[in-house]
């Protein structure tokens, strides 16, 4: 009763007139929400941008990136709250928690809101589907082939870990052996863990360089590990001799790019991220893509996405970084 | 009690003021206004805003905090505090979820979240009151305790799974648009407001607050009220967790972070003295209204969560100088 008197009031009034207006242009625009963990985040600024670069691209698309002050389910609901208030076109969500945030999903899923996740993924019921920035066999075989690509006539490389039970670490490097064929002449000595701890790592990297004297490079995939190897080979003299790669953040890694200690190391781009989340929520909201197991969905320039029998896929290779571009994103994450 | 009151001694009226001046007047009356005022700003501001079911979900941002709240208002009145309900709800939860692994069902787990938010307010209770510790410094220590449970219990995990009935405390809905949230809101607001404002215990609340050595020396049982009081705030937070659990469907140790500061806000803005002694269970109801309304009001202008921080706290410090000026520029 209250609403109706308030609404009567306000027609009454007139002066909804200018809004009205204003809201039936942006019913023609498709209204795309990127909610990301929290606000003030490099990585999620940097894929706001890839978002905003995807809308230009198609068009009649406004984009709203929104997300909680500090990282809680709680907050994020909030958020997805509003949005289904605002009748959006679709959500892009990393998700705080899969499971919390499903619930808020699904009922936004049944007001008509295409629902995807990207990056942290949400539980099967609370969204269409799921984007990874990459995959464990890309990110295998990436971790290898950048060690690689500095040693034509091949040489000795060795793993530098994060903990003999880490799950991440373990599937990659598994991933990684799976393709060694293909890089004939590059031989993997040893593998060594440092515990995801700097000075273990530090200490771990030194002691190859004593055990393999001939060590041409060391790979670790783990942003830890990374920068601490390189730090072991630059203070023993050896940067630009022995290449430390791996997978870690530009922020960290742009002291070892510049002291040669690391030719390149790889890790997703988030800006590349947020631009395949829009232009998915695009294919999906518009119709023009079906989210279902086996279903390729167009992201524009990065190519097609895959859907597994989860509905989720890969999106591409982990980005490559060296000292063309390090300076350009050492400051987003 | 401020400085200023200290000082120049409490002002005393020549006469009394009309019963009807004095509600017009009333810290209520003018929240109330504000509430109005930010109702119809709402209205223009969104198009979104004035939709029954977008109204029904924007309760839920402030109904499980508000339950916290009356029971927060009680303590605060007397002179206490407590600063870890949200923390109790983060152990609760874990709590039921840990029970749910074992197979409960919803009667058991009802009975340990609120079993657990008893014995939370008992223990702050004890400490306060058998040991006479101050309970901001007892309930901050508690605040990292309670949670620091539920981290050495979860991790990185979470606890999944709840029964199927037991989303009705969340997600149901009694009639239409009034969710089960809401309803439970405003029985436990009637409750709050009735054992304050026409009990003895109520009586016994207030002068413990405006002077506990006289309550005491008034055969008012100081202690044991204050332990009543910390048990009936672990006993809400313990209720919020049943209500914040359901509607998640999961519990992770971050559960509710940061709640005790909105809930602490959401009683002072509601006109209680900080200090204690005074304030109403309606001012409160109307600044959990308040506060519901601005936070949603402005989710959907999309106004990023700090910038809501700045407004809540704007807003905070606006109503509670304004009736000081105002009282300062009459002399």
């Amino acid at each position: 009763m209250k609403r109706r008197n308030f609404t009567a009031l306000v027609a009454g009034l007139g002066l909804t007139a200018s809004l009205m207006g204003t809201s039936a242009m942006a019913q023609d625009n498709m209204r795309i929400a990127l909610v990301v963990k929290a606000l003030g985040i490099g990585f999620f600024e940097a894929a706001a941008k890839g978002a905003e670069e995807a809308a230009a691209e198609l068009g009649n698309t406004e984009i709203i990136y929104t997300g909680p002050t500090d990282t809680t389910a709680e907050g994020q609901i909030e958020v997805i709250n509003s949005l289904i208030a605002q009748g959006v076109d679709a959500i892009a969500i990393s998700a705080n928690d899969p499971d919390a945030v499903a619930p808020a999903l699904e009922r936004a899923m049944q007001r008509g809101i295409t629902v995807i996740s990207w990056d942290s993924g949400v539980a099967e019921s609370g969204r269409q589907m799921h984007l990874n920035p990459s995959s464990n066999e890309l990110i295998g075989n990436m971790i290898i082939k950048l060690a690689a690509d500095n040693l034509p006539d091949g040489g000795q490389v060795a793993i530098l870990s994060a903990t003999t039970t880490s799950t991440n670490q373990n599937i990659w490097i598994e991933e990684m052996q799976k393709v060694m064929g293909n890089y004939p002449g590059i031989e993997v000595v040893a593998t060594v863990y440092g515990d995801d701890l700097a000075d273990k790592s530090y200490r771990e990297a030194q002691g190859l360089m004593q055990s393999y004297p001939d060590l041409d490079a060391i790979i670790a995939p783990t942003s830890v590990g990374i920068v601490a190897a390189a730090q072991a080979v630059a203070d023993a003299g050896k940067a630009g001799e022995i290449n430390v790669t791996g997978l870690g953040l530009p922020s960290e890694m742009a002291g070892a790019i510049e002291s040669g200690a690391s030719k390149s190391f790889a890790i997703w781009n988030p800006i590349d991220l947020g631009y395949s989340a829009v232009m998915i929520a695009h294919a999906l909201a518009s119709g023009e893509a079906t989210a279902e197991p086996g279903a390729a969905i167009p992201m524009g320039r990065m190519g097609d996405v895959t859907l597994d029998d989860t509905t989720s896929g890969a999106m591409a290779d982990p980005f490559i970084y060296d000292s063309t571009n390090i300076d350009e994103f050492k400051s987003i994450f | 009690m401020s400085l200023s009151e200290h000082t120049t001694g409490r002002h005393i009226p020549d006469r009394l003021r009309s019963p009807l001046e004095a509600r017009l007047k009333s810290w209520e009356s003018l929240l109330l206004l504000v509430a109005i005022a930010i109702f119809v700003a709402n209205s223009f501001a969104s198009p979104y805003f004035l939709n029954a079911w977008n109204l029904s979900d924007a309760t839920f941002n402030f109904s499980e905090k508000a339950m916290i709240a009356f029971a927060m208002a009680l303590l605060i009145i007397a002179g206490e505090i407590d600063l870890s309900v949200a923390a109790i709800i983060a152990l609760a939860s874990t709590a039921m979820g840990a029970a749910v692994q074992m197979g409960a069902g919803t009667p058991v787990l009802i009975g340990v979240g609120l079993g657990v938010g008893l014995l939370c307010g008992a223990f702050n209770g004890l400490l306060v009151t058998r040991f006479g510790l101050p309970s901001i410094v007892v309930t901050i220590g508690t605040m990292s305790l309670f949670r620091g449970i539920s981290y050495i219990v979860l991790g990185d995990q979470a606890f999944g799974g709840y029964p199927v009935d037991f989303t009705y405390f969340g997600r149901g809905y009694v009639f239409w648009v009034i969710s089960f949230e809401l309803v439970l809101f405003a029985l436990i607001a009637v409750i709050y407001g009735i054992v304050l404002h026409k009990t003895n215990f109520g009586r016994a609340i207030y002068a413990i607050g405006n002077n506990p050595t006289g309550a005491l020396f008034s055969g008012i049982r100081v202690a044991r009220v204050k332990f009543i009081l910390f048990l009936l705030t672990g006993l809400m937070s313990g209720v919020a967790a049943i209500c914040l659990t359901s509607r998640l469907g999961s519990t992770r140790p971050s559960i509710a972070f940061g709640w005790e500061l909105e809930i602490v806000t959401m009683v002072v803005l509601g006109g209680v003295n900080i200090l204690g002694g005074s304030g109403t269970i309606p001012g409160v109801v109307i600044a959990a209204v308040v506060m519901g309304l601005v936070t949603f009001g402005l989710g959907l202008l999309n106004v990023p969560g700090i910038v809501m921080s700045i407004v809540i706290g704007a807003l905070l410090i606006g109503v509670i100088a304004l009736p000081r000026l105002w009282a300062m520029r009459r002399g």
